[in-house]
């Protein structure tokens, strides 16, 4: 693989680019793989790329319906962060970080990582004492979290409605400094480029159609492109997640619901960190080319449209308003929808299947971008060696049965209701 | 925007309704014993399909009446809805 430098780039300079190596092949799918995974978006290659480079396994396959990246990982607000107070999901978020601060360098890819701080607002006496209860939890898993009062959050930004008479008052917020952002495409790009090179066949426009299931094994998958036998095949579909259970006549605890997310015209640099707005939902940072990137609720009912619909997003613009005033000064740039698994307690799965030699990746609710890593790296783990990792040992398909919920937000089985 | 026909107020606008969630899912009975298996089955688990959904809607901003509403989850076409007592097909 031709490695990306500035001395390549001067190199590939003189032949006007037009030399530069393909970034991953498009190959024919073989017969037979070691390991099929079945879903091309971030969390799926970065799967095949820590089966490759941790456990060596390199005889694998990833099966994507549409083109890589086009899914969820396209689709996302780039939010990176590990402020949650359960250890389940701050120790696996942290252990992400760690990977997130040194992945351009891992992957020979500049995914533009940045770590601008994530502010969450708070807008009452209470809030400020739950965030100083989270703060304090994630210290204590070796997370930064800094407790901001009016005035030190009002220094960082000052285009927040500070005014004497508004309905959400500002009280303070909790700030994870580490936290940041990163360029969505080109942690897809750079994980399918890494993995092609060690050996992973990428087969994209490559439909799953049917399981080959005997004696509670999974021997094969059926796809538009041929039968494919594998010895182990690995989950990764988010939204889609409920459509090839059916297929495994799989009942799990996650519905599929649709996530707006929508960009304003760019503006010059005003915004430095990621901004949460305490009294809705609704989340604002402003992208390298100035636009501001915004986000909130669920259309919050079933579906599997991938396109928003406008009460939702009026909902979370009056939201954004009522933050960032100036944001009804910005004319919106773009608007489009993804499609994501929510699980029942809001916390991801990541395990074993009683199907012998098939595991489950699922449930990511509105965090699947920032666990792209770590995602990647407990379920190649937990491929590989046919068991957990103690780092997803938490997020287990039968933790709804036996009470164990990793219920964050305590939300209960209502995750689409905020 | 979608419209919504409540069996009792007519075709409405879908801000005036909150949603409630898969309606074929079925409460284990009462005054019996049932497994937790049973139990999670009903409070956790989900078909979630893509097409065809029968689904609960609360009509909250307007009769305050549950509602089950037959829709497509892919097209978001309306089918047909009934009352939250009427027997579906």
């Amino acid at each position: 693989m031709q490695k990306y430098s500035v001395f390549s780039l001067i190199k590939n300079a003189f032949s006007d680019h037009q030399n530069w190596e393909v970034a991953w092949k498009d190959p024919t799918p073989k017969k037979e793989y070691d390991v099929i995974i079945i879903g091309g978006g971030g969390h799926g290659l970065a799967t095949a790329y820590y089966l490759a480079k941790e456990h060596n396994i390199t005889n694998v396959a990833i099966i994507e319906k549409g083109w890589i990246g086009g899914g969820n990982v396209g689709r996302n607000t780039t939010i990176i962060r590990s402020n949650y107070m359960h250890d389940d999901n701050a120790l696996f978020s942290e252990f992400g970080m760690n990977l997130w601060r040194k992945m351009s360098q891992d992957l020979n890819y500049n995914v533009m990582f940045s770590p601008r701080g994530i502010i969450n607002l708070a807008h009452s006496d209470a809030q400020m004492n739950a965030y100083s209860r989270r703060g304090n939890s994630m210290r204590l898993n070796g997370i930064d979290a800094v407790l901001l009062n009016r005035e030190e959050v009002q220094k960082k930004i000052p285009m927040a409605d500070f005014s004497d008479n508004v309905r959400f008052p500002i009280f303070g917020g909790l700030m994870q400094p580490s936290a940041g952002t990163a360029r969505h495409d080109a942690v897809a790009w750079g994980y399918a480029r890494q993995a092609d090179s060690m050996g992973v066949d990428i087969i994209q426009n490559c439909e799953v159609t049917g399981f080959d299931v005997t004696k509670g094994k999974i021997v094969g998958v059926r796809t538009s492109r041929g039968d494919i036998k594998a010895k182990k095949i690995g989950l990764c579909v988010a939204g889609s997640t409920n459509i090839l259970a059916e297929m495994l006549n799989m009942t799990l605890p996650i519905e599929t619901h649709l996530l707006q997310a929508c960009v304003s015209e760019p503006v010059k640099p005003l915004l430095d960190h990621v901004v949460t707005f305490g009294a809705g939902h609704f989340y604002c940072s402003q992208s390298d080319k100035g636009e501001m990137v915004m986000g909130g609720d669920l259309d919050g009912y079933n579906s599997y449209s991938q396109r928003g619909n406008l009460p939702t997003l009026q909902h979370v613009l009056t939201e954004g308003i009522a933050m960032f005033p100036f944001l009804s000064k910005l004319k919106m740039l773009r608007t489009w929808g993804g499609i994501m698994d929510m699980s029942m307690d809001g916390s991801p799965i990541i395990d074993k299947t009683h199907i012998d030699g098939l595991y489950l990746n699922c449930g990511w609710c509105y965090g699947g971008f920032k666990a792209t890593p770590a995602s990647g790296w407990t379920f190649a783990h937990t491929i590989a060696q046919d068991r957990v990792h103690e780092l997803n040992a938490g997020y287990s398909l039968n933790r709804f049965n036996s009470g164990d919920l990793i219920d964050e937000k305590g939300l209960g089985t209502k995750t689409w209701i905020s | 925007m979608l419209y919504i026909f409540c069996p009792h107020c007519g075709s409405r606008s879908q801000n005036e309704f909150a949603y409630g969630g898969d309606a074929t899912v079925k409460r284990p009975e009462l005054n019996k014993e049932i497994s937790d298996q049973e139990w999670n089955n009903f409070v956790y688990l989900r078909k979630s399909p893509r097409g065809k959904h029968l689904e609960l809607w609360h009509h909250i901003s307007g009769c305050r009446q549950w509602i089950k509403v037959e829709r497509d989850t892919s097209t978001h076409e309306i089918f047909k809805t009934y009352r939250a007592d009427e027997l579906t097909e």
